[in-house]
This record gives C-alpha cells, sequence and structure tokens, in this order.
C-alpha cells in the first residue's frame, strides 16, 4: 500500500491561513490502513485545526468527509455538490489523490495535509517498511521475493557494496540491514545461490520515473 | 473523543484505564497510554497544552484512589485556568453581550 504520514500540525495550519471555511477529505484507501489519513484521522485533525484556529481567535468552519478512495474518479464525485461551497479543500489522501481532486475540480484550492512516503507493508502495528519503489521491471524471482531497488540503499544489482557492516548492517544506518546480505541469505535458504551468481545486467530505468510520467493503457477495460 | 471534549468546552480531561496487565481487554489501556500521550503532543503543537490531559490507571475496587486522582487532576487544571479557546469565547461573549456603539 501507499504509506504516508500527517504533515506538522503548524504546517498544516499555515496553509490553510488564508481560509475560513474548508472541507477536509480522508480517504478509506492505503491511508486508512497506515493511520495516516482514514475516517478516524479526519476527525482528529478537524479537531485540532478547530481548536487552534479558534485559540488564536480566527475559527474556522471545516465540512468533515472520508472518500471511499480520492484515486477514483465515481468517489471523487461524492463532495461535488458541494465542494464550491468551501474557500479550499485540505486532503488526507496520499499525493495521488490530492491531484486528483484538484484535477477533478479545477477551480478549488487543494492543499496536502499528508507526506506520502513509500509503497510498504505494515511490520507490525503502527510499523511501516519500504518494499517497492515501483520501478516497472520487477526482478523478484531472481533475488529470493527481496528487492534491491528498494532495499539496497544503492539499489544496486550484483550484490552488496563495500559498505556492509560485520553484522550485515547498511552504511548508511545500523538500523538498515544490508539488502544483499538478505537477499544472499535467503537465495542460500531457498537453494537458490545460482541466481546470485547470474549477472544481472544493467537495470533499464526507462520503465521506472527516467522515463516521465508513466500510463498504462488496458483496451480490453478502456471505456 | 479527547479533542472534541476540549472543543465542548473542556479545560481538562481525565482518561481513566484499569491497571497495567489487569486489563480485561488485555492491551486496551497500554494503547491508550500511548494515545493519551498523541494528543498530549497535538495538544502542546496547538498551544492548549499537553497537561491538561492525563492518564490514570486504577482498578475497579480503588475507589479512594479514583477520587484521590480525580481531586488531583480537577486542582491542576483549575490552576491552570481556562483554555485559550474558552478564554477566547469568554472575550466574544463579553463582547456580544456589550457591544461598543
Amino acid at each position: 500500500m501507499i504509506i504516508g504520514q500527517q504533515k506538522p500540525i503548524a504546517v498544516v495550519l499555515e496553509m490553510i491561513s488564508p481560509y475560513e471555511k474548508i472541507v477536509l477529505a480522508g480517504c478509506h484507501g492505503c491511508v486508512t490502513v497506515c493511520r495516516a489519513g482514514g475516517e478516524k484521522e479526519v476527525e482528529i485533525v478537524a479537531s485540532a485545526l478547530r481548536l487552534a484556529r479558534e485559540a488564536t481567535g480566527r475559527p474556522i468552519e471545516i465540512k468533515e468527509v472520508t472518500l471511499e478512495r480520492q484515486c477514483d474518479p465515481e468517489y471523487i464525485e461524492v463532495i461535488r455538490p458541494y465542494v464550491h461551497d468551501y474557500q479550499a479543500v485540505l486532503s488526507i489522501a496520499c499525493g495521488a489523490g490530492v491531484q486528483f481532486l484538484a484535477e477533478k475540480f479545477p477551480s478549488v484550492v487543494c492543499l496536502p495535509g499528508l507526506d506520502t512516503t513509500f509503497i510498504g507493508v505494515t511490520e507490525q502495528q503502527g510499523v511501516w517498511a519500504e518494499r517497492c519503489q515501483a520501478c516497472g521491471d520487477c526482478i523478484l524471482h531472481l533475488t529470493g521475493g527481496i528487492c534491491p531497488v528498494s532495499r539496497c540503499s544503492k539499489s544496486l544489482f550484483n550484490g552488496p557494496c563495500g559498505g556492509t557492516t560485520a553484522d550485515g548492517r547498511c552504511e548508511v544506518s545500523k538500523d538498515i540491514p544490508c539488502g544483499w546480505m538478505l537477499i544472499i541469505e535467503k537465495l542460500r535458504s531457498l537453494g537458490m545461490l545460482d541466481s546470485y551468481r547470474r549477472i544481472l545486467p544493467m537495470k533499464k530505468w526507462r520503465t521506472s520515473r527516467d522515463g516521465g510520467p508513466r500510463r498504462i493503457v488496458r483496451e480490453d477495460l478502456k471505456g | 473523543m479527547i479533542l472534541k471534549a476540549f472543543e465542548r468546552g473542556a479545560d481538562g480531561v481525565m482518561v481513566v484505564g484499569c491497571l497495567e496487565g489487569d486489563c480485561h481487554y488485555l492491551s486496551g489501556n497500554i494503547r491508550a497510554k500511548a494515545r493519551v500521550a498523541r494528543v498530549k503532543a497535538l495538544l502542546d503543537q496547538i498551544g492548549i497544552g499537553g497537561e491538561r490531559v492525563a492518564m490514570f490507571n486504577v482498578s475497579a475496587g480503588e475507589g479512594t484512589k479514583f477520587a484521590r486522582f480525580a481531586t488531583e487532576m480537577v486542582e491542576k487544571v483549575r490552576a491552570l485556568g481556562p483554555t485559550k479557546i474558552n478564554l477566547a469565547r469568554g472575550a466574544k461573549n463579553r463582547s456580544e453581550s456589550c457591544p461598543i456603539a
């Protein structure tokens, strides 16, 4: 899922300072699961913003709503009947959600309440970690299901760099396990070390961000 | 819910959970403690003051202790005085009841 985290409340307060009447829009998708932008967070953020503004003598009216998904047009339509009655929309969905709102409502100011951080997993309750950079050319079948693009700090493709510590940590931080150590250990446990001996060619980054904004068109589904 | 209490005019909020390690919901009180800590930090960031929220742990059989905690909390909040929200609301009400001609 897409992982996000709330911007500091002071940053959000600065962002909404010109407005007296806003919509605060959450999302029932990924950001609900990572506890950053779901219904509950909408209530908490709205309350905090109202309290902060009232304390400074400039109360703010906040319409609270949580859309099923902010990345799908049909769910965005839910707020169309009233969105133009407000001065801005503060979205606590991922960056895709904020942009899609801005795109669908061109005359409405759309503001980001979250920092979208990575595609990752819930390692345990309250702990999320990156697993994928959406490079567009998956090689997990060769690396024991552990991605060198996202798990190696340098995104190396043929084994570790010289910075791996004796206890298998990354030189970038002792809190990061060396991605290649993880891959090698996993391949060894799977009896697939032959995969490691195979030299991987230079990665074609064209499928990643290097090719510009990406788009998929499925003719069988296109409406 | 804690923030809503402040929105509705509370000057302080006391959260009471069961004793740690003795909760019917196993870790409910431990999670509540972490969430109270989050709210305290949030209240600090918005200038209301995290000290206006406190969590206490008592068992169902500790009525005296509960009463002592409640008294302590009330005294603490009285000493802190009204929140900025209530001060602003008070000033607004005063100005609305005595409009300047």
